[in-house]
């Protein structure tokens, strides 16, 4: 991966969001800017999850409890306390990156299949609780009575295009800063972790906080991400923290390819794509989805941006032999 | 919060008798369940996901059974043997392809199964709930001990579990089998190189711990609903067993798949919003104090 200038990618991402903003004017097609906003919250919760399984080697399978922890929290305190909607927004990450510091520092020691189970249990519980404390959280129904979305700095996110533009600027900016964390110095010592642990910690570093470190931000984007959902069903649902999400999750960077920054969006795109297009064919969408994961894991066994690295890798590789052979032959 | 009905319940032995009958049931079938994914893990070092996928499975399957023949003993059989050669074809032909480490694929290809098994149950027995109801056998009445009520199927329930978990203790320590099985859980290169066949031990093992699961669902049946997704919610109270007893221990799965039992029928009676909560503390409180579990080697 090219290592780009921060200023680069600051016009990577400017240029982004710009082709973002334009969509509308181009389309009065509701379903594209749902679409946009719908992969705007999974996208910045895929590519959290990558930041610790593609960065840091630790496969989480219950990363999904940020995600409902972050809808829910938003919900609740829009529902109950009347705050501003970016004061609300901001608490919800403070309160997200307290649990993950506290659900952190019990996981991040355990070893691969058990930190993965361990972070499910811990999600089961949020969802456990979420179900049966009722008169708090509506149980079953989600929350009731719609998020109210009062006007911010002449936003209303009650509007359709205004959402879409708050949640397309979320996830431009939160792709930027996870994209800063990934190659920052803090960036590659995680990878070094997920390399060699032994090694890591005998030149110095202190694993255990760099590996919280990691969870807690992966936690608090992936509340950004679950934030965004809660705005754009108005409500939160106990299924935003249950185990399917964390799987969903998984399979997307798996589709995407976890070896580049970009792969869990391109993941997400596909997975709501082949969501829409399912959904609209058959009843039986775990069936079909099942199988797809199937033939990616046991058959191609590498994401959709993995087979376009190696493409131009390979490209590559063969335009310097063949300019080294024809070197050789004069 | 209802801390009042726990302290009454303390003082009476009626009361006392039918909460541990209770909590000793479900702890039995959360032990046939969880063994069967501990010595999974003991021995193919893979947490098998759809473990509780198994169990649904094995639950249907009686179900189907026991309307067909009207036989209990045909309805145990069909999940036991039925659930058995699904885990021996799922082994060989699936989870066989995602041996050594990669968590990610296990995951994946467990999660792909999980939403395909659970999507074919509702498709073959349909979306709504089913119940195949108590045998004839055991239509007796209930024994009364120190004035609590223990009906004749928990009786029987209970005595299945400790008989299995007696069974399987004797026979991995005793058999030629069973050390055979201990010897490749320590070691799997040199006993493939001593001429044994580890590929269809593994099959084995996978089987069998599907059996039982099968089995813990065929004897569910008659005491629980059964709906597409049954598999899910005993998966992660088995995971929570294994992890507060030890993985890769039978005791310990004895030991913490009863404690389990006992914490959630006491604690519906105490905190009945937080019964699942309860398990969680617990499973959390292990893993600070002892985090390889109660009776775990250091295999974590």
């Amino acid at each position: 991966m090219p290592k780009l200038s921060v200023r680069t990618e600051l016009l990577v991402a400017f240029a982004a969001l710009a082709v973002l903003a334009m969509l509308p004017a181009f389309t009065s097609s509701k379903a594209l800017v749902d679409f946009v906003i719908r992969a705007a919250a999974f996208g910045l919760f895929a590519t959290s999850l990558n930041l610790l399984v593609g960065y840091g080697g630790m496969v989480s399978f219950g990363h999904g409890l940020f995600f409902g922890l972050g809808a829910y929290s938003f919900g609740l305190l829009m529902q109950r306390t009347g705050l501003p909607i970016p004061v609300a927004f901001a608490l919800t990450l403070v309160i997200s990156a307290l649990s993950g510091l506290v659900i952190g520092a019990i996981c991040v020691r355990l070893k691969e299949i058990y930190f993965a189970f361990v972070t499910l249990a811990f999600q089961m519980l949020l969802h456990s609780l979420i179900v049966s404390w009722v008169p708090l959280t509506g149980g079953d129904q989600g929350l009731l009575g719609g998020i109210p979305r009062p006007t911010f700095f002449g936003v209303n996110l009650a509007n359709h295009i205004h959402l879409y533009m708050t949640s397309a600027v979320l996830l431009v900016v939160g792709l930027l800063l996870m994209r800063q964390i990934a190659q920052s110095p803090f960036g590659y010592t995680l990878r070094m972790i997920r390399d060699n642990p032994g090694r890591t910690s005998f030149l110095g570093v202190n694993v255990f906080r760099t590996k919280l470190t990691a969870f807690v931000l992966a936690g608090v984007f992936a509340s950004a991400g679950g934030t965004i959902m809660s705005l754009f069903v108005s409500s939160a649902y106990p299924d935003f923290a249950y185990w399917t999400m964390s799987g969903e999750a998984i399979f997307i960077i798996m589709l995407g390819g976890t070896s580049t920054f970009l792969g869990p969006m391109v993941g997400t795109v596909v997975l709501l794509l082949l969501n829409d297009v399912v959904t609209r064919i058959t009843p039986h969408y775990g069936l079909v989805l099942g199988i797809v994961i199937l033939l990616f894991a046991l058959g191609l066994r590498k994401g959709i941006t993995d087979f376009i690295v190696e493409w131009f890798d390979d490209r590559r590789t063969a335009r310097i032999t063949a300019a080294d052979a024809e070197e050789g032959a004069r | 919060m209802n801390p009042d009905a726990l302290l009454t319940c303390f003082a009476s032995s009626a009361c006392l008798v039918t909460q541990v009958t209770s909590g000793f049931i479900i702890g039995m079938l959360l032990f046939l369940v969880a063994v069967g994914l501990t010595l999974i893990f003991g021995v193919l070092k893979v947490v098998n996901f759809t473990h509780g996928a198994f169990y649904m499975l094995g639950a249907y399957f009686a179900f189907t059974a026991y309307g067909l023949t009207g036989s209990f003993v045909a309805a145990l059989a069909a999940a036991a043997v039925g659930t058995g050669l699904l885990g021996v074809v799922f082994e060989r032909w699936f989870i066989s392809r995602v041996y050594g480490g990669n968590v990610l694929m296990q995951l994946l290809v467990c999660y792909g199964f999980i939403l395909i098994f659970d999507d074919v149950v509702r498709i073959v027995w349909g979306a709504e709930f089913r119940s195949m109801g108590m045998p004839d056998a055991f239509m007796l009445p209930p024994f009364i001990v120190a004035g609590g009520v223990i009906p004749a199927y928990y009786l029987f329930l209970i005595v299945c579990g400790l008989v299995i978990a007696a069974g399987l203790g004797m026979g991995l320590s005793r058999t030629r089998l069973g050390k055979t099985i201990r010897a490749a859980s320590h070691n799997p290169d040199m006993v493939s190189a001593l001429g044994i066949n580890t590929g269809l031990l593994y099959a084995c093992v996978f089987g069998f711990g599907g059996l039982l699961a099968g089995l813990a669902g065929g004897l569910a049946a008659p005491v629980r609903s059964l709906t597409s997704g049954m598999g899910f919610s005993i998966l992660i109270e088995s995971f929570i067993v294994t992890v507060i007893g030890g993985m890769g221990s039978i005791l310990g799965a004895l030991v913490g798949a009863i404690l389990i039992g006992l914490i959630r029928t006491f604690g519906t009676l105490g905190f009945p919003l937080f019964t699942e909560g309860l398990m969680y503390l617990f499973m959390a409180v292990v893993l600070i104090a002892k985090p390889t579990g109660l009776f775990g080697k250091d295999i974590a």
